[in-house]
């Protein structure tokens, strides 16, 4: 044997698993398995060691061209994909529908096959309609298309970060209870964070006003009852009273009440909501003592989560932006930057 | 020629009625310089399964630890002691030869040479032609800038890994001088880039495979060529 150090990261070779090498596009966490999942975390840890220094740029992605696509407004995500493009060296052009011929009627179909015509390597797509990014991946062979939010369906970026998040505070999420509280019928933040807490084993629950917790997640496939030991949602469960639900969680995720939605009365005033369904430093309580505060952003505080809360020791929040970068960098990486290998 | 002939020698382990054929072809066809061709109409003899797992050993372990001792000596030597080196190992197999070059200098100067991590795949010239790799953090314990930092790797081959090895380098600071020490040099540079502690020389054809295993990483310390048409 050597000289007896310590070898920090000395890997099996075997267990050095990449992402899977015939994924071309990031749609949704579903079709993740956990080896992947960790696979794109563990090169995210490196890609925040590129964000940690002074000259925050690398060459890897040289002559790449990247195309964010918004179909809906965004600031962290639309800026955080375009500098985790520019650190790496790609060329990152930005396309808003407004101002785009997307005014004068150019269907999502012809935007795509335009950007492939002028050969763009990936576009960033986000777009109000659930399925338009599927919908690019299906139709342009040339391009990895990576879903930016779609909907009220996935939002599979944002998924990652949490993980990324939540792992390197907590370790192994195997067995952790995370705890998703607000409007999950609208949140494709908590469609993609389900998936992926589910995938690396963390036992998840979902909390708000039963008016916004959605039936499918009830119903068969979703939460138990679902599809039996096969099914990755198994360990998803249902509490409506977040007193209840908190007991004991490791991660509070408290998703934004999207009060342009919620004209329609699913609950019965902004008061009741606060006091029923508002993570602050009383309900923190009753999780474990050194459990953690995320939130996808933009926050809308005193609402969903107190101010106290969101800004005190607990509060993943500002490392959740830092690290979404990294897990954009990382994905980023891995479908342009790499041969495809599988073609 | 003289050090392929002492590898050529070494005593062959376990295989021991092997060799002899794809040596004495090996030999032939280096001195003509065909031996692509001559390869490739030549079918895996017999036994191919277990040669690909033997493969022809260059080095056992005791050679390694020789070649490191000697390799350490020398950059003691080059550099006047072990003042403002930091040796930075290129994943995967060059930072156990890092560490353990740092061992010797401890054990030996009592100085605590720090050792770096560097992950050389974002500065990759051909990253596109490659399969996907993982990407894992690079780790400087302390900054290059102004250091003498000596590039550690298993292989010294084409000399890209290098070149991206020294931009990786670059690109955290401005070191006084970068140096290059490998375990292994088998020729074949595409760059203009030497290696300033060499562990062995080994002649070997492109077509080949150098398998450097340690301990650290693979549980054995050897170094072998194989067949790359056999692996």
């Amino acid at each position: 044997m050597a000289t007896g150090q310590a070898i920090e990261t000395a890997p099996a070779s075997g267990t050095f698993t990449p992402v899977d090498s015939r994924r071309r596009h990031v749609l949704d966490l579903d079709d993740f398995t956990a080896e992947e999942i960790t696979a794109v975390l563990d090169d995210a840890a490196a890609m925040r060691e590129v964000l940690s220094r002074d000259v925050k740029k690398v060459p890897t992605l040289r002559g790449k061209v990247v195309v964010t696509l918004f179909y809906e407004a965004s600031t962290r995500t639309r800026i955080s994909f375009e500098e985790a493009g520019k650190i790496l060296s790609a060329d990152v052009i930005n396309m808003t529908a407004t101002a785009s011929s997307v005014e004068k009627g150019e269907s999502l179909l012809n935007t795509g096959l335009t950007l492939q015509a002028m050969g763009v390597d990936a576009i960033v797509v986000r777009h109000p309609h659930s399925g338009a990014p599927h919908f690019l991946a299906r139709s342009l062979k040339n391009v990895a298309v990576i879903n930016a939010g779609d909907g009220a369906h996935a939002h599979p970026t944002q998924g990652l970060l949490d993980l990324y998040t939540a792992r390197d505070h907590l370790g192994d999420l195997e067995g952790r209870k995370v705890v998703i509280v607000g409007d999950v019928l609208h949140s494709r933040v908590a469609r993609s964070a389900v998936w992926g807490f589910a995938h690396l084993g963390a036992s998840v629950v979902l909390c708000g006003p039963p008016t916004l917790l959605p039936d499918p997640f009830t119903s068969a496939g979703w939460g138990p009852g679902g599809n039996g030991a096969h099914n990755p949602l198994a360990n998803v469960r249902i509490q409506p009273d977040l007193d209840a639900a908190i007991e004991g969680a490791d991660l509070v995720m408290a998703l934004r009440l999207q009060l342009e939605r919620q004209k329609v009365g699913f609950f019965p005033s902004m008061r009741e909501y606060i006091r029923r369904w508002q993570v602050n430093d009383a309900r923190m309580a009753r999780a474990n003592p050194d459990a953690l505060l995320m939130h996808p952003g933009p926050m809308n505080e005193g609402i969903e989560v107190s101010t106290a809360l969101a800004h005190g020791e607990r509060s993943l929040i500002e490392e959740q932006v830092t690290n979404g970068v990294a897990i954009r960098m990382a994905l980023l990486y891995q479908l342009v930057g790499s041969g495809s290998g599988g073609d | 020629m003289s050090a392929h002939q002492t590898g050529a020698g070494l005593p062959q382990g376990n295989a021991p009625g092997f060799d002899a054929t794809p040596l004495a072809r090996r030999t032939t066809a280096d001195s003509r310089g065909f031996f692509i061709t001559t390869r490739s109409d030549t079918k895996p003899p017999a036994g191919t399964d277990e040669r690909s797992t033997a493969g022809r050993e260059i080095m056992d372990a005791d050679e390694i630890r020789r070649a490191l001792t000697r390799m350490f000596h020398e950059i003691l030597e080059r550099n006047h002691g072990a003042d403002g080196l930091l040796l930075a190992g290129v994943r995967t197999r060059g930072v156990p030869i890092a560490e353990r070059l740092a061992g010797h200098i401890r054990d030996s100067e009592g100085v605590a040479v720090p050792v770096g991590h560097l992950d050389i795949n974002l500065y990759r010239d051909d990253l596109s032609e490659r399969p996907r790799m993982r990407v894992r953090p690079t780790t400087m314990p302390v900054d290059v800038t102004g250091r003498t930092v000596v590039l550690c790797d298993d292989v010294l081959y084409t000399g890209r890994t290098v070149r991206a090895g020294m931009e990786a380098v670059s690109d955290l600071g401005r070191p006084l001088r970068i140096q290059l020490a490998a375990l292994v040099d088998r020729g074949h540079r595409e760059l203009p880039i030497r290696a300033d502690f060499v562990g062995k020389n080994i002649p070997t054809r492109q077509s080949e495979l150098v398998r450097v295993r340690l301990a650290e990483t693979d549980g054995i310390d050897d170094v072998c060529i194989l067949d790359r048409w056999v692996d």
